[in-house]
C-alpha cells in the first residue's frame, strides 16, 4: 500500500510533535523539581491537628472561613524572637476580624516554649511539631518561615525569614475574610 | 516524486537503489558499481527526496547516523567535563552564595569558572538533559527509517533475481555445468538439512538463514529507549525518591515522602574487629589505622499514622514491625527502603546534677534532666527542690545579659535553676553549665554539681524509592536480546539460478562472517555440482595491492 505524501507528512509531525512534547517534559520537571516537591502558593495547605501550650487542639481544617497566620519557629531562632511581639500586637487586632494565628514550634522541649511564651507574654496559640510531620508536610527551611492561608484554604503567600510589624498587618490583611 | 517502475514490473519508492522484487540496480551510480551496498537492501531509507517541509527537514536530520554519532559525542564529551569537578550535590554548602564561594576556594579561578558556566550542576541542566532527549529522537527516527524499509524488501524479496543484481554481490560464480537440473535439486536438499530456508522458482533457489538478525539493532534501540522512558519517569512525582534523615536513639519521626511512617530508633551499635578476633586478616591493619568497622546498624521500629490521619497527631500510630539497618540492609516497606549512610556517636542526652551544699559538699539528692524533655521541678527530699527557669541547649554567651543558644541541639547545655531548701524558701537563682556556675542575683549557699552525663547515638539515615528500576532493567535486557541477536546471529542468502542460455549463477550475501557463507557453500559443493565461486570484494583489494595503490 502506498504512502501518499500527505500521510507522511502527518505521521513524521505526530512523532516529531510527540517525541518533543516527552523531552520538554522531562527536561521542564526536572528544572522544576525542586519547586514542585515544596508547597506553592495556590496549593491547598495540607490539614494538620496539633495541640498548643494551653491543652486546646487545633486543627487547621477547622478555621475554614477564616484568615490564617501559620508561623513556623524555633526559641533559639533570633529573628523568630523579634517578629514575635509585633505578631502578638496584630493578632489581637486581627483575630476580631477572622484572622488566626498559630505558631508551630519544631520540636523543643515543653519547658523551653513555655519559658519563651511566658517571657514575651505571647496570647495567641502555640504548639509544638514533636514528630517534625507538620514541618516536613510544609517543607520548612528555614526558620522563621510563614504561611498565608486564605479563607478558602488556599497558600496565599510563602514568607521566609523576619517580617516587620508593617509586613505582619499587611499580610493578615490579605487574608481577612471579606 | 514519482515511483520507480522496474523492468519487471515492481513499482518502488522513490530513492530505492534496487528493485525489491528483482534486484535490478535503479539508477545509473548504483549500475556503475562493480557490487552494490547491500545494507539496507538497496531501499529508499532516507527518503531525501521529500525534502520540502520543515517537517521532513527536521526529521531527515534526527535520521542521519552521522548526526546521531555527533550527539553521542557530544553527549560523550559533556558528561566527562562534568567529571572534572565535584557536582553540586557532593559539595558541602547548601545556599548559592556558598556553593559559589566553595568552588572558589577549593578549586580556584578554574573553580569559579566552573560554577559559573552551570558545569557544576551539569547533569541536571537543560542542555544536557536536551541533548539526552535529541539522542532519544534520533534513535527512534533513525530505527523507523529504516526498519520498516528494510523490513518490506526482505518480505518483498523474490526467488529469482535479475543477473545484474547477483553479479553484484560480492560472493559471485558463473559457469556452464553438467546436469545442472539434478545439481540445483541436489543443492536444494542439501541446502534445507543445514537448516536454511530455501524457496524455489523454477529453475531458481533462495536459500535464507537467521534473518532475525538484521533486526539485531533495532531491538537495541528499542531497549535503549525503553531505558530513556525509565529515566523519564524519575522526573514524575511518585517514582522516584532520594531522602536523608537524622534520627536520635528514643526518637521517634516522621519519614519524609513516605505518606504517613514513622520511624523510632530503638539503638544504634557501631563496631569495631578487634585484634583477637581477626588479627589474621585485619591485624595489621588494625596496627596501622587504629580500628575497623565491622558493623554500623540501628534498631528500628517502623509505625505507620492511620489512613485518614492528620499531620501532627502523635498518639494514633500503628506498629508495622521491628527491624535492624544495616548497611547494604535496608528496612524495607511499600516500595521504599531505608538505608544506614552515617552516624554521630555520643550526644548529650542526659545530665545527671547533686543539690550540695557548696561549703560542706552535703547532698541534697540526685536528679537528672533529659536534654530533650526538662522537667520545671525536680523534687528531692526534705523540701529540697529545684525549678528549671529556663533551658539553652546551644549555649554561645550573652548578649545584654541574656543568655543565647544558637541551635536546639545539646551541644552546651546551660540552666537557669532555682533551688529552693528550708532556709532559703524563696530560692536560690544560678545559671548552671558544663564546667561552670554563675550566681547572677548574688552569693549562694547552695549549688548544683555536675555528676555525669548519657549520651545517645544519631543515625543517619537514607529513605529510597525508585519505581523506575524495572523499567531499567527491562530496558537493559532488550538492550542485551538486540546486541546478542545482532552479534551472535547472521543473515546468510545463497541465490542458485540456471539462465536461459544454461549457465548456472551462484551468488551470496551474508551481513557478516563472509567465511561461515563460503564454508557453507562448499559444503553444497560436495554433493552439488556448482561453478566456481569468487569474492570480488577480495579481488579488488588483491588488485590493488598488484597495482601497488
Amino acid at each position: 500500500m502506498a504512502q501518499t505524501k500527505k500521510q507522511r507528512f502527518y505521521i513524521r509531525t505526530v512523532i516529531l510533535v510527540v517525541l518533543t512534547i516527552a523531552i520538554v517534559f522531562t527536561v521542564y520537571s526536572n528544572l522544576t523539581k525542586e519547586k514542585n516537591a515544596v508547597l506553592q502558593v495556590g496549593d491547598k495547605a495540607p490539614d494538620f491537628v496539633l495541640v498548643d501550650m494551653d491543652g486546646n487542639e487545633h486543627r487547621l481544617s477547622d478555621y475554614k472561613g477564616e484568615g490564617i497566620f501559620l508561623n513556623f519557629w524555633g526559641t533559639w531562632c533570633k529573628p523568630c524572637a523579634t517578629e514575635m511581639p509585633a505578631m502578638d500586637n496584630q493578632y489581637g487586632v486581627y483575630k476580631d476580624l477572622g484572622v488566626q494565628t498559630l505558631a508551630i514550634n519544631i520540636g523543643e522541649s515543653d519547658l523551653k516554649v513555655n519559658s519563651f511564651v511566658n517571657r514575651y507574654g505571647l496570647s495567641f496559640p502555640v504548639a509544638i511539631d514533636r514528630n517534625k510531620s507538620v514541618m516536613e508536610l510544609y517543607n520548612i527551611d528555614p526558620l522563621p518561615t510563614t504561611f498565608l492561608i486564605n479563607p478558602d484554604g488556599r497558600i496565599e503567600k510563602i514568607i521566609k525569614g523576619q517580617m516587620t510589624e508593617q509586613d505582619i498587618a499587611n499580610y493578615m490583611d490579605q487574608v481577612k475574610p471579606s | 516524486m514519482d515511483k520507480i517502475v522496474c523492468t519487471c514490473g515492481n513499482v518502488n519508492p522513490a530513492g530505492t537503489e534496487l528493485c525489491e522484487s528483482c534486484g535490478r540496480p535503479l539508477n545509473q551510480e548504483t549500475k556503475e558499481k562493480k557490487l552494490v551496498d547491500m545494507r539496507y537492501e538497496g531501499s529508499a531509507r532516507r527518503s531525501q527526496t521529500y525534502n520540502k517541509t520543515i517537517i521532513d527537514k527536521i526529521w531527515n536530520f534526527f535520521s542521519s547516523v552521522k548526526v546521531g554519532m555527533w550527539i553521542i559525542v557530544s553527549i560523550l564529551v559533556a558528561a566527562a567535563i562534568g567529571t572534572i569537578l565535584p557536582q553540586v550535590f557532593y559539595v558541602p554548602a547548601t545556599t548559592e552564595a556558598d556553593i559559589a564561594a566553595y568552588y572558589e576556594r577549593i578549586y580556584g579561578t578554574f573553580g569559579k569558572l566552573y560554577y559559573e558556566l552551570g558545569l557544576s550542576d551539569l547533569y541536571s541542566s537543560w542542555w544536557f538533559q536536551t541533548l539526552i532527549g535529541m539522542l532519544g529522537i534520533s534513535l527512534v527516527i533513525a530505527s523507523l527509517d529504516r526498519v520498516i524499509p528494510l523490513y518490506k524488501s526482505l518480505k518483498k524479496q523474490q526467488t529469482k533475481r535479475h543477473i545484474s543484481f547477483l553479479k553484484r554481490q560480492r560472493i559471485y560464480g558463473i559457469g556452464e555445468i553438467e546436469a545442472s537440473n539434478e545439481s540445483i535439486d541436489k543443492a536444494e536438499e542439501k541446502l534445507k538439512t543445514m537448516r536454511y530456508k530455501v524457496k524455489r522458482d523454477g529453475n531458481a533457489i533462495l536459500a535464507e538463514r537467521g534473518r532475525f538478525s538484521r533486526w539485531g539493532p533495532y531491538v537495541n534501540h528499542t531497549g535503549l529507549i525503553i531505558f530513556l522512558l525509565g529515566v523519564m519517569l524519575r522526573a514524575i512525582p511518585g517514582f522516584y525518591v532520594d531522602e536523608t534523615m537524622w534520627l536520635r536513639e528514643g526518637e521517634t519521626l516522621y519519614i519524609p515522602k513516605t505518606d504517613g511512617y514513622f520511624l523510632e530508633s530503638k539503638e544504634f551499635t557501631y563496631e569495631t574487629y578487634s585484634k583477637e578476633e581477626s588479627s589474621e586478616v585485619f591485624g595489621e591493619a588494625i596496627d596501622r589505622v587504629g580500628s575497623i568497622a565491622k558493623n554500623y546498624q540501628t534498631d528500628v521500629a517502623l509505625y505507620k499514622g492511620a489512613d485518614d490521619a492528620v499531620a501532627g497527631k502523635p498518639d494514633e500510630l500503628e506498629f508495622v514491625k521491628d527491624s535492624s539497618i544495616q548497611v547494604n540492609k535496608p528496612l524495607k516497606f511499600d516500595n521504599f527502603s531505608v538505608f544506614q549512610m552515617d552516624f554521630r556517636l555520643d550526644e548529650l542526652k542526659a545530665m545527671k546534677f547533686q543539690l550540695q551544699d557548696k561549703e560542706t559538699q552535703e547532698s541534697f539528692g540526685d536528679f537528672t534532666i533529659d536534654l530533650s524533655d526538662p522537667q520545671p521541678i525536680y523534687e528531692l527530699q526534705n523540701g529540697y527542690k529545684v525549678e528549671i527557669l529556663d533551658y539553652y541547649a546551644d549555649f554561645t554567651g550573652f548578649e545584654e545579659g541574656v543568655p543565647q543558644s544558637k541551635s536546639p541541639l545539646p551541644n552546651n547545655p546551660a540552666f537557669l535553676v532555682k533551688m529552693y531548701s528550708p532556709e532559703f524558701p524563696k530560692g536560690e537563682t544560678s545559671f548552671v553549665m558544663i564546667k561552670e556556675t554563675l550566681e547572677p542575683l548574688g552569693e549562694n549557699k547552695h549549688k548544683i554539681a555536675f555528676q555525669s552525663v548519657e549520651t545517645r547515638d544519631v543515625s543517619g539515615l537514607t529513605i529510597r524509592k525508585d519505581l523506575t528500576l524495572p523499567i531499567l532493567m527491562l530496558g537493559g535486557l532488550i538492550f542485551m536480546i538486540g546486541v546478542a541477536q545482532g552479534s551472535y546471529w547472521n543473515h546468510r542468502r545463497i541465490w542458485i539460478q540456471r539462465l536461459e542460455d544454461g549457465q548456472v549463477v551462484i551468488a551470496a550475501h551474508t551481513n557478516k562472517n563472509w567465511l561461515s557463507i563460503m564454508k557453507d557453500i562448499d559444503a553444497v559443493s560436495v554433493v552439488a555440482n556448482l561453478p566456481k565461486y569468487e569474492d570480488q570484494q577480495d579481488l579488488d583489494s588483491k588488485a590493488e595491492k598488484g597495482e601497488g595503490v
